[in-house]
């Protein structure tokens, strides 16, 4: 042990004998370690920022929607593109929505397998007005399903009750943001008041029930200050349908029963809808479950991750190389000590170890310093990005002891030679 | 005359080199030395005459390709390399010609280095390494680097090394080569003292005729073979070297 110590005094100090020659050969491992580290970082906090945003919206959720079918091209002999009949901007039909017994036969069909149907259906964007207060909304009648399938945590106040539901009362929800516009942050003078909701050249008024607390969607950047946030406002489905004159939808969402394959599910519901819309010339229904653009989105940063490895490794590699070279030469130099230290009694071991413990100090030490350039990288790029810099602690652990496994490799071959020194010819050499 | 321990224990050493080759060469062609606990012996040759191969056999950092060699009792030409490394660190005291102390390394640093990998505990290195500087008058100088002392100052630090593990035999191969007349004239007297007051068994290795008069016995080397074998003028008066030492 005693040794071993000595041998790394001994790195260090023929480290700083030699400053410059050192840091150009750590160069190499610098920039492996440094890139890996950067990526690892960026990568880090984009993944957790995905994570993020699917706890917001659900990872159990699978959005069905309407969608223009494919339009179908035909060609002329002349080379002219044409748009089948039937295509361009079609305004959807009242009869082209999803309607209730589309939703209530699906249920029907998979029990096991649908937890809640969270539909919803927009009355539009507008304000609360309350003389100078105002604060934006977005009103939209919802199943209550459509609170399991956004999350919303309930602050004060209540739910609709299956009633109010049932009978589609002008009652509502409002977040938390709402009512600091409003109430100057009062709950309890928000509950029970009846605002007037104008939405275009129409208002409504609606009796508040409840305040929810307003999460920000992670997967939406948004620079609009806290006064002019638009947040939605939610009222029970009945009543919405009841403004618009409309009762199907153009979208909802399936929250999956816990242990379902929200992606295979997915793929049931669409072709349970394909026998409803075969004949529809327009529209099709499509269903894509969050988990799995997640599963795109990870995957896609895994082959980032993977190419940048590459990249990092081959710097790795040559950052090996010239490290072994700087040991051959520090070896060479060095002739007259080894054949002294031979004669002193140092046996071939210890010489080797000793040159292996330098070769590894001097990729340590590169690695640190890539650690330390990485991270700062990370976190500067991940800023820039405008997400939260997550410093991977099991990357930096990996790249510690990938360069000290450089060290020992690179450093094998040189130490070895030194070792094998004939002590005669060493302590000779001039 | 009484029965003393033999230290060098050489008989009929013979080493070739290039061996099977047309040009085969006989370095050393059949040499019987004795060296007595005790005993402050001179080799001395020309160029070319075997010292330097003979040197490397006493050291034992050649093996011999005939005869047999005892260092303190151990046979050396039946050792293997790791085996003869730690004769080295602990039968022999290395003093070259060109001091070789390992650079960027204080003096006490480069005095510890045998105790080291004789796998001494750090204080007791230290401690040992200090009392040792301190008999060849270099206890001032121990944080000093190699760099930054004189040559007969580095010799000093030399010696001081080669006693570290209070070997069986001192061999010091040209001490005084490279440095001039008045320090050689300090450093021989050091090995005087060595030899005298603590009893050191030395194996001085010089071309040179007067140094070599200085010794108790002299081995004269030709062409490979001991020519002559005679006693030497012995030690000159230590009182006045003594002074010389404690006064650098």
């Amino acid at each position: 042990m005693t040794m071993f110590f000595e041998n790394v005094r001994l790195a260090f100090t023929s480290l700083l004998a030699n400053k410059m020659r050192a840091l150009l050969t750590m160069l190499g491992i610098i920039i492996g370690i440094s890139s890996v580290i950067a990526i690892m970082t960026v990568g880090n906090s984009l993944t957790i920022q995905v994570t993020d945003s699917m706890s917001t919206m659900g990872a159990n959720n699978i959005n069905v929607f309407l969608q223009a079918k494919e339009t179908e091209t035909e060609k002329t002999e002349e080379g002219y593109v044409f748009e089948s009949a039937g295509s361009g901007q079609v305004m959807v039909q009242d009869s082209d929505l999803i309607s209730d017994e589309m939703i209530k036969t699906l249920c029907e069909t998979y029990p096991e397998d649908i937890y809640a149907i969270a539909a919803s259906k927009s009355v539009g964007s507008g304000q609360i007005l309350d003389g100078k207060k105002y604060a934006n909304v977005s009103l939209s009648g919802v199943s209550m399903g459509q609170f399991v399938a956004d999350n919303v945590k309930l602050e004060a106040g209540r739910f609709f009750y299956e009633s109010e539901m049932d009978k589609g009362l002008m009652l509502g929800l409002i977040s938390d943001k709402a009512v600091n516009n409003l109430y100057a942050g009062d709950t309890e003078a928000a509950l029970g008041d009846t605002v007037n909701v104008y939405i275009g050249d129409k208002f409504y008024q609606v009796t508040i029930v409840g305040v929810y607390k307003y999460e920000r969607n992670a997967m939406m950047f948004s620079l609009t200050s806290d006064k002019d946030l638009s947040t939605n406002m939610y009222i029970p489905l009945r009543a919405s349908k009841e403004l618009t004159h409309s009762d199907g939808y153009a979208s909802f969402t399936i929250v999956t029963a816990s242990g379902v394959d929200s992606d295979k599910f997915a793929q049931k519901v669409e072709s349970f809808f394909a026998s409803y819309y075969r004949t529809n010339r327009n529209f099709e229904v499509s269903a894509f479950s969050l988990a799995s653009v997640v599963e795109t989105m990870s995957t896609m940063m895994g082959s980032i991750t993977k190419a940048i490895a590459i990249v990092a490794g081959i710097a790795l590699l040559v950052g090996g190389i010239g490290v072994m070279n700087i040991m051959l030469v520090s070896i060479t130099e060095r002739t007259r000590e080894i054949g002294t230290r031979k004669a002193l009694g140092a046996p071939n071991s210890s010489i080797r170890m000793q040159f292996i413990v330098e070769a590894v100090v001097i990729c340590i030490v590169g690695g640190i310093i890539g650690i330390i350039i990485g991270v700062t990288a990370g976190i500067l790029l991940a800023n820039a990005l405008g997400t939260p810099a997550v410093p991977s602690v099991f990357s930096i652990i990996l790249s510690l002891s990938f360069s000290m496994a450089i060290g020992v490799f690179f450093g094998y071959y040189p130490a070895n030679k030194a070792a094998k020194m004939d002590p005669i010819e060493a302590l000779r050499y001039e | 005359m009484e029965e003393r321990k033999k230290i060098i224990d050489m008989k009929g050493i013979v080493k070739k080199f290039f061996i099977g080759t047309p040009n085969e060469l006989a370095a050393l062609g059949g040499v019987d030395i004795t060296v007595y606990e005790g005993e402050f012996v001179a080799i001395v040759g020309a160029s070319g005459s075997g010292k330097s191969t003979l040197m490397n056999i006493i050291g034992s950092l050649d093996r011999p390709t005939e005869g047999t060699y005892f260092l303190d009792g151990i046979n050396v030409t039946e050792s293997k390399d790791d085996e003869l490394s730690k004769i080295r660190n602990r039968k022999v005291g290395f003093v070259f010609q060109t001091y070789n102390l390992i650079a960027k390394t204080n003096a006490l640093k480069n005095v510890e280095m045998p105790m080291l990998y004789a796998g001494m505990g750090r204080s007791n290195r230290a401690a040992r390494a200090a009392e040792l500087l301190d008999i060849v008058g270099m206890g001032e100088r121990m944080k000093h680097l190699p760099e930054e002392l004189s040559g007969g100052q580095k010799q000093r630090v030399a010696i001081a090394r080669a006693m570290a593990n209070d070997p069986a035999i001192i061999l010091a191969d040209e001490p005084t080569g490279a440095l001039d007349s008045q320090t050689g004239r300090l450093v021989m007297d050091i090995f005087h003292k060595l030899h005298k007051e603590q009893g050191k068994t030395i194996v001085l290795i010089t071309h040179s005729p007067e140094l070599a008069e200085e010794c108790e016995r002299i081995i004269t080397l030709k062409d490979g073979l001991v020519v002559g074998e005679r006693q030497g003028s012995g030690a000159p008066s230590l009182a006045d070297s003594k002074e010389e030492v404690s006064a650098s």
